[in-house]
């Protein structure tokens, strides 16, 4: 159930996500899958970052290929999501491809991965606008040089010509969210986008999302890891852990005074940006275990909880208002400094 | 087992067929198939002492068919063995001795493969005279840079490893540690070879003999296709049968190759 | 770039010297290794003379000298290019392979490019419907055809489309009395080499078949293939640019490496064609046991290997941007 952010208006968000849950297909066919989203639902408005943070296995790449439609045939998705309004899961596969591209755009977390090494990068611009805005020849040119000057690439008009091999980390993925935002989607997706770059350029990269969101209206879902990267950048956070949501909130309160004992943790783990006290014993504490599986009928965080009870233990605790966001803990607000 | 899959299974069986026909032609069809038995151009099926008919000149095709295995399973086995044989000596001494050893064998295996094949086998057998032995050499001198290139390749990547340093270091001297314990581990992937040269060395005495460059004294399978070429418009069969046994022949080989290579392929990938 | 380029070739040229001296010591050995030599070979195909006169004549060429002096000799006129005297075609062996060469030259070329887009095509399509009885179909064909001799499946295609259906001509390049246009012409060889390309191209599909489904495979699981999905690229497009493209690369390489095979399978074809190239002068060079024809057309035939080779490592580097020379920047 999604609770509207506190200023909600009266147009839909340009991203809402209710209560999806993505299963793969086990081996041999059988019934039973791996469940790797289970119930996760947030929104995102325009000119607006929301941080979906989580470690591997927490579900943030399925909930991400899922929107964007770019999961296996094989994977399982039910739930909601919603594009300006549009339900987009019960669309047919053509017109899905359509909106990919159109309505959403996506950078990964490999920038040299993203782009067809034969191919000028240049040329892979061009093609976004002949498919999705009839532009042809020169003017697609034209456009493509106007795109690589807004993410930032100096000379646009030579390094259009260039192939992705001869570009830096930084400027390849540069390059590819010129090639994502090339049809004006209001929607921009992103895995990871900076994990794969040196510090510097990591810093470029998220001012210049920054930059774009601001201006060309975006609503950006920016998964990471690195609770850091999303407290630098994000308006709102949301943790993610074995395929649900555990906290959602303003990121200034998520960071700062995490509700959730796992956010606690993550962010005890991070390296705090601007940190006032750094006594040792408060730095990277080791959290045992590793994550639960998604699904189950108990809170999957309770083996490796400070504050676990029985009741944790014995049901699902369910996202509920919290402060100017939202937690699933029985135990909310208990865990602080 | 099954992991042969359905096509290395059909090969095998196939390849079977072909070596106990060849093994015991003289059974299946005594006497010598030159030999003119009945009248001429008689049609497949309708003699049943002469089951595939006669050639234009009276002679059995069935019995040719049976004693042509010989020849072109012979020529192939024995000269793709001697292919691949030249080929990991050259390749284990390029691969481990290095040096200028390994340029000098390099530019020389280089120099084989820039040729093309058949016209070296061809000049061979021009040169040294059309005899079975001539043109088993022939066809093997022409096959071994494939084998030696991959040998040497495996060797240089294996001799790194563990194993070759300790038996160096208990004294071996390295030419037995080149063939003793390098070299088995680097045979592997030749297996996968070894289809595709017996394929090639089939396809090559054939295409001899189609020429009329085969053994004068042997009946082979593609000396039966020349043979038939004269008289292709009126009995086609002449010239259809012999060429589908090669080209059994080579599949089953083929097959073979390729379901080995990849029965071995997996474990090679840790 | 014209400057790469030229230093890229004198750089294989270079490299291939020590190729064609090898193959000029072994064919050198094999005209030693011949009983008689070449001045009995001359005789015999020129009506003869008696001792005397074949003495003088070794003498002239340089016959009665020791082994390592022969080799030397032989060497110069290989390098320029005097080839000697053919006595079955009765004239001096360069010229009697430059007259064939163009139509062999055709012919393969021909059958190398259709080879490789036959090839690439249906290895294309078996890998993207991976799995399924097309992609079985599709190898299993492949395979079938490379098993068959290219002699035989030359004459099954006369008997089928020259006896039974007439489409096709029997035999040569051109025919006698055809046009003399050069439209006329070129339409009416064209038309005779539609059964040998054809046939030489499916016996040699199967390799690049093979590499290119290999390749589509991978590179429909490469991470910019997910990108441009992500981008909303139409199937069509992103199957074109963004997965066969790159896949064409192993394909390109591989062209050369199959020139010498296509170059033998062209001396069986020619003969059943009756194509006057290199392949049946080679063949009638052997019935008439002329040596030196057989020697100049081995030389010949390496020196076309490589020159194949250097063209398509050109075209390589080319074709793929991230090929560089020496000193980094691209080719």
């Amino acid at each position: 159930m999604v609770t509207p952010a506190p200023e909600e208006t009266t147009a839909p968000p340009p991203l809402a996500v209710d209560d999806l849950r993505v299963s793969f297909a086990a081996r041999g066919g059988d019934a039973a899958g791996t469940l790797a989203v289970d119930g996760i639902g947030f929104a995102v408005p325009a000119g607006s970052i929301l941080g979906l943070i989580g470690e591997s296995g927490s579900g943030k790449s399925a909930t991400l290929l899922a929107i964007a439609g770019l999961l296996p045939a094989s994977a399982r998705v039910e739930g909601t999501v919603r594009l300006d309004g549009r339900s987009l899961l019960d669309l047919p596969e053509r017109q899905r491809a359509r909106l990919r591209g159109r309505g959403i755009g996506m950078i990964f977390q490999n920038p040299g991965g993203s782009l067809n090494p034969v191919l000028t990068v240049g040329s892979q611009i061009d093609e976004v606008l002949t498919v999705h805005r009839g532009l042809t020849g020169r003017a697609a040119r034209a456009e493509t040089e106007s795109l690589l000057a807004k993410v930032g690439i100096g000379d646009p008009r030579n390094r259009a010509n260039v192939y992705a091999h001869q570009l830096s980390g930084g400027l390849k993925q540069r390059v590819a969210i010129a090639a994502a935002l090339a049809a004006g989607p209001s929607v921009l997706l992103a895995d990871e986008p900076t994990t794969a770059l040196d510090a510097t350029v990591q810093a470029q990269i998220l001012d210049l999302l920054l930059d774009l969101v601001a201006r060309e209206n975006l609503a950006l879902l920016l998964v990471t890891h690195d609770l850091a990267v999303a407290a630098s950048v994000a308006d709102r956070i949301a943790v993610a852990y074995a395929g649900r949501i555990v906290e959602e909130g303003p990121a200034a309160e998520v960071v700062r005074r995490p509700a959730h004992p796992y956010s606690h943790a993550l962010g005890q783990a991070a390296l705090p940006f601007g940190a006032e006290t750094m006594r040792r014993e408060d730095l990277l504490p080791e959290l045992p275990g590793r994550m639960a599986s998604a699904g189950g009928s108990a809170c999957a965080f309770a083996p490796r909880c400070p504050l676990a009870v029985a009741r944790c233990r014995a049901e699902v605790p369910l996202l509920t208002p919290f402060g100017s966001g939202r937690v699933a803990c029985f135990r909310a607000g208990e865990v602080g400094a | 087992m099954t992991r042969l899959g359905f096509g290395g299974w059909f090969g095998l069986g196939a390849l079977g067929l072909l070596v106990l026909v060849a093994l015991a032609a003289d059974l299946i069809a005594p006497g010598d198939p030159l030999d003119i038995v009945a009248r001429p151009m008689l049609p497949p099926f309708t003699d049943w002492a002469h089951p595939l008919g006669t050639d234009q000149l009276g002679r059995d095709v069935f019995a040719a068919m049976i004693h042509g295995t010989r020849v072109s399973l012979l020529v192939g086995l024995a000269a793709a063995a001697g292919a691949i044989g030249i080929g990991i000596v050259v390749g284990t001494l390029a691969g481990f001795l290095t040096g200028w050893v390994d340029d000098v064998l390099m530019r020389v295996t280089e120099a084989f493969q820039t040729v093309p094949t058949f016209l070296l086998a061809l000049a061979m057998v021009s040169v040294l005279g059309a005899s079975t032995p001539n043109i088993i050499l022939a066809i093997g001198i022409s096959s071994w840079p494939q084998t030696a290139r991959l040998v040497r390749a495996e060797i240089l990547s294996l001799k790194s490893r563990d194993y070759v340093d300790a038996a160096r270091m208990a004294g071996m001297r390295p030419l037995m540690v080149a063939f003793r314990e390098v070299l088995p581990g680097a045979l592997q992937p030749v297996i996968a070879l070894v289809g595709v040269t017996v394929g090639a060395a089939i396809l090559v005495e054939s295409s001899l003999a189609f020429l009329g460059l085969g053994d004068p004294n042997e009946v082979s399978w593609g000396g039966m296709v020349a043979n038939g070429r004269a008289v292709l418009r009126i009995a086609p069969h002449l010239v259809v049968i012999p060429g589908l046994a090669v080209a059994l022949a080579v599949l089953s080989v083929s097959l073979i190759g390729d379901a080995f290579g990849r029965r071995l392929a997996p474990a090679r990938e840790r | 770039m014209t400057r790469h380029t030229g230093s890229f070739i004198a750089r294989r040229l270079l490299q291939a010297i020590p190729v064609i001296l090898i193959v000029a010591v072994g064919v050198f050995a094999l005209l030693e290794l011949a009983e008689g030599d070449a001045v009995d070979a001359f005789l015999a195909g020129t009506g003869g003379g008696d001792v005397a006169f074949a003495e003088r004549l070794r003498q002239d060429w340089g016959l009665d000298q020791s082994l390592p002096v022969r080799f030397l000799i032989y060497l110069e006129a290989v390098f320029t290019l005097d080839l000697g005297y053919s006595v079955a075609v009765s004239m001096p062996v360069m010229q009697a392979i430059a007259i064939r060469l163009p139509n062999t030259i055709l012919m393969m070329g021909s059958a190398i490019l259709l080879s490789a887009a036959l090839g690439s095509f249906f290895g294309g399509i078996a890998a993207l419907k991976r799995g399924t009885p097309v992609d079985t179909g599709i190898t299993v064909t492949g395979l079938v055809l490379n098993a068959m001799p290219n002699f035989w499946l030359g004459l099954i295609f006369i008997v089928v489309f020259v006896v039974k259906l007439s489409w096709f001509p029997l035999a040569g390049i051109a025919t006698i009395d055809g046009p003399t246009d050069f439209l006329g012409r070129a339409a009416d060889i064209a038309w005779h080499l539609v059964l040998p390309v054809l046939t030489l191209a499916l016996t040699y599909m199967a390799l690049y078949l093979r590499l290119m489904r290999g390749a589509m495979i991978e590179t429909q699981a490469s991470e910019w293939v997910r990108a441009a999905r992500a981008r909303g690229l139409p199937r069509g497009r992103i199957i074109r640019r963004h997965i066969a493209r790159p896949a064409l690369l192993p394909v390109v390489t591989m062209l050369g490496l199959q020139t010498g095979n296509l170059l033998g399978g062209s001396v069986v074809i020619e003969s059943v064609f009756s194509i006057p190239g290199l392949g049946s002068l080679a063949y009638q060079a052997v019935a008439q046991r002329d040596l030196p024809l057989v020697a100049g057309i081995l030389l010949a035939g390496t020196l076309l290997v490589i020159v194949v080779n250097l063209v398509v490592d050109l075209a390589y580097a080319r074709l793929d941007p991230r090929v560089t020379d020496d000193r980094g920047r691209a080719a």
